[in-house]
């Protein structure tokens, strides 16, 4: 993969706003922002009710995931093109999601709904219905993803990075600014791991830095690229977003989304802990 | 149309445990007059960026109808930036527990 199969700009949005082949999926933290208007002809995924199992921690099984994109016409031979709110942060990690259930042509908008809207570009109320599809998932393909028993072995041996605020990785804050505060876990970081905070790697307006300006960024920070890396932040999403950054534009292979990440390693017995910068 | 009646700029407070918070709030309106009083057409569609007291990114949020937004930060110095259509503020602020900073942002 790479930036050219796994990225669009808005403009190339505005060209095929009305390809049948592309369906739009629109995914926030914020769900209420889909409804105060989307892009013409987008579906949205909501990052709980649609992408949890909601009984036990964990993404939802194959024939759930078949259901939800069969039930919004979404066939194996659609172009997915994902976008969200907050840097797409929920966004890449629906493209991480597509991955593990393997769909072939899955792209995110750079930018992603910030740039959309600072661009002053239309957003519609309207929801389109959509034919219903039938869709065959492939079996979870968990080599994109990180379990926390390969975390603890992974302690001073794999790159392992730590992509929430600095504030979060020194343990001064439970969770990111715009939450309340939790008191659950332990606060503080997986030893070894490197705190290269997920915005690094946007710019103010939500767009990804270039590949060279990215490569810089994790060398600079000690990541060796020859080693396999793990990427965390507080419940998986953010890291998902790192996660895109490294596996698909800068196309390293050896590169895992932690989901489980704080909120589980942070509730662990036994496991170390480091505090500070 | 927010009037000279609203004197708060970010959400309502109830519920929130401003004990053990450090709540940094308040609205982004435009058009309206800087007279120290709350006025102008809330923004709905703005983006709102929390930096540290070194300048690093640490949380952002859009803003809900009324324009507001709301930050749970620590105590310290922070770096409010709003970020819309043809716009673009930057206000640093203090951020403590028991009293909320609640900002009125115009642009």
């Amino acid at each position: 993969m790479s930036r050219a199969t796994s990225l669009v700009s808005t403009d190339w949005v505005l060209e095929n706003l009305t390809n049948k082949s592309v369906v739009f999926v629109e995914v926030d933290e914020d769900t209420t922002l889909y409804e105060k208007g989307h892009i013409d002809g987008a579906i949205t995924f909501h990052w709980r009710e649609d992408l949890q199992d909601g009984l036990i921690r964990d993404l939802i099984s194959k024939e759930k995931f078949e259901a939800l994109l069969s039930k919004n016409g979404i066939s194996n031979d659609s172009t997915v093109v994902l976008y969200g709110g907050n840097n797409n942060w929920f966004a890449t990690y629906a493209f991480w999601y597509f991955k593990i259930y393997g769909h072939a042509d899955v792209r995110l908008i750079d930018g992603g709904r910030k740039l959309w809207e600072l661009k002053g570009l239309p957003l519609v109320t309207e929801v389109r219905t959509r034919i219903p599809s039938r869709y065959i998932a492939k079996e979870r393909d968990n080599s994109i993803r990180a379990f926390r028993d390969q975390v603890i072995s992974s302690i001073g041996i794999k790159n392992i990075v730590d992509v929430r605020s600095p504030a979060e990785f020194s343990g001064e804050l439970a969770a990111p600014a715009h939450l309340p505060q939790e008191g659950g876990q332990i606060k503080g970081h997986i030893p070894s791991a490197k705190n290269i905070p997920w915005s690094k790697a946007a710019n103010e307006d939500g767009t990804f830095r270039s590949n060279e300006e990215l490569a810089e960024l994790y060398k600079a920070a000690g990541v060796d690229f020859a080693k396999e890396t793990i990427a965390y932040c507080r419940i998986g999403e953010r890291s998902a977003f790192s996660w895109f950054v490294l596996h698909e534009l800068l196309d390293l292979q050896n590169v895992t989304n932690y989901d489980g990440s704080w909120t589980e390693y942070g509730s662990l017995v036994g496991v170390p802990v480091a505090v500070g910068a | 149309m927010r009037t000279c009646g609203a004197t708060s700029g970010g959400p309502d407070l109830a519920g929130v445990d401003l004990a053990n918070q450090s709540v940094i709030q308040g609205a982004v309106l435009r058009g309206g007059v800087s007279d120290g009083v709350p006025n102008g057409l809330p923004v709905d569609n703005a983006y709102v960026r929390l930096l540290d007291s070194n300048g690093e990114f640490t949380a952002e949020v859009p803003t809900n109808l009324e324009g507001q937004f709301r930050f749970f930060a620590a105590p310290g110095s922070w770096t409010v930036v709003v970020l819309a259509f043809g716009a673009r503020e930057e206000i640093k602020v203090q951020a403590e527990k028991g009293t909320p900073v609640d900002l009125v942002i115009q642009i």
